[in-house]
């Protein structure tokens, strides 16, 4: 391993804005992404039983 | 005959959100479980770089970032076309449910290229031809999502969506050899068919295992889109309805 400890591991040998830069942005959206992609199946899927409730 | 009936099984709508429905939850489990494998890798494994030191650790993402754009891209474009001409319904919703993703991971590549281009060549941004023709697939991405929401007619809508993203397939071999078309500040392909990796083993390890999250992300939240998209679409149809009974307990 690399690193001797946790601020150095933060530090990324002077590049961190760089590298966390880089993940951050990339958990936010992978993380985002799903989230509303659940919000709106689970949308349609709510509409589909509203719909049922009308015709039945 | 009956191979070529087994064979279009899953094209029924139904099929495919029942199929999809089993297959999701192994898919998140295949994407984390890689993505931790490979932050592991690529964080605790792999050596500091001797000429970029750690910066260049943003090619465990930025890579299979850029590879995701241009696959999800084709993906897209094939589907587009094939739900136009075979008059596929679920082809088309395919290719729209990728759209949103494949624009994410274009967005993705270019900004951890800008976070890495800034301390490796001293600019967020430059005019070149990989660049360039990346951003360009931003537009396409973003050109295609705004067609087919603004048509109101579903098919039609469709129908210009596939035109569009046929048209704009072009730009993905463009980016692909664009480092080898033109002289650019982006160096040239990480993985090379024909050449030995010029990387150490285990920073190509952490990017492959990457690379797999990523593509078990990409099946995972399209398929997720596809079938919000399906029961958008489907919803006369008796299996729907049947769906909407159980979810009432009914």
């Amino acid at each position: 391993m690399s690193w001797g400890s946790f601020s150095e591991f933060f530090a990324m040998g002077g590049y961190g804005l760089y590298v966390w830069g880089s993940y951050g942005v990339a958990l936010l959206l992978m993380v985002g992404e799903p989230l509303l992609a659940r919000h709106r199946f689970r949308k349609a899927l709510s509409q589909v039983g509203q719909s049922v409730e009308q015709d039945y | 005959m009956s191979r070529s009936i087994r064979l279009f099984t899953f094209a029924a709508p139904s099929r495919f959100y029942w199929l999809t429905g089993k297959l999701l939850p192994w898919l998140w489990a295949t994407a984390a479980l890689f993505a931790v494998a490979g932050l592991y890798m690529g964080f605790f494994v792999a050596p500091t770089d001797a000429t970029q030191g750690d910066a260049y650790r943003i090619i465990f993402i930025h890579v299979p970032a850029a590879w995701m754009s241009m696959v999800l891209y084709l993906a897209m474009a094939g589907w587009a076309v094939f739900g136009w001409a075979a008059n596929a319904r679920l082809a088309s919703m395919v290719a729209r449910a990728l759209a949103p993703t494949g624009a994410m991971f274009t967005f993705l590549a270019l900004w951890t290229g800008a976070l890495w281009g800034k301390p490796t060549w001293g600019a967020w941004w430059v005019w070149d031809a990989r660049l360039t023709s990346e951003l360009i697939l931003l537009f396409l991405y973003l050109g295609y999502m705004a067609l087919v929401e603004s048509i109101d007619d579903v098919r039609r809508a469709d129908h210009a969506g596939a035109l569009l993203a046929l048209i704009g397939a072009i730009n993905v071999p463009v980016i692909y050899f664009s480092v080898r078309w033109w002289n650019t500040l982006h160096q040239g392909a990480t993985i090379s068919m024909t050449a030995a990796p010029k990387m150490a083993a285990t920073m190509l390890n952490a990017m492959l295992l990457m690379t797999i999250a990523f593509w078990a992300y990409s099946f995972a939240v399209v398929f997720l889109r596809t079938r919000a998209i399906v029961l958008e679409r489907e919803r006369q149809a008796q299996w729907v309805l049947d769906i909407g009974l159980r979810a009432k307990g009914g």
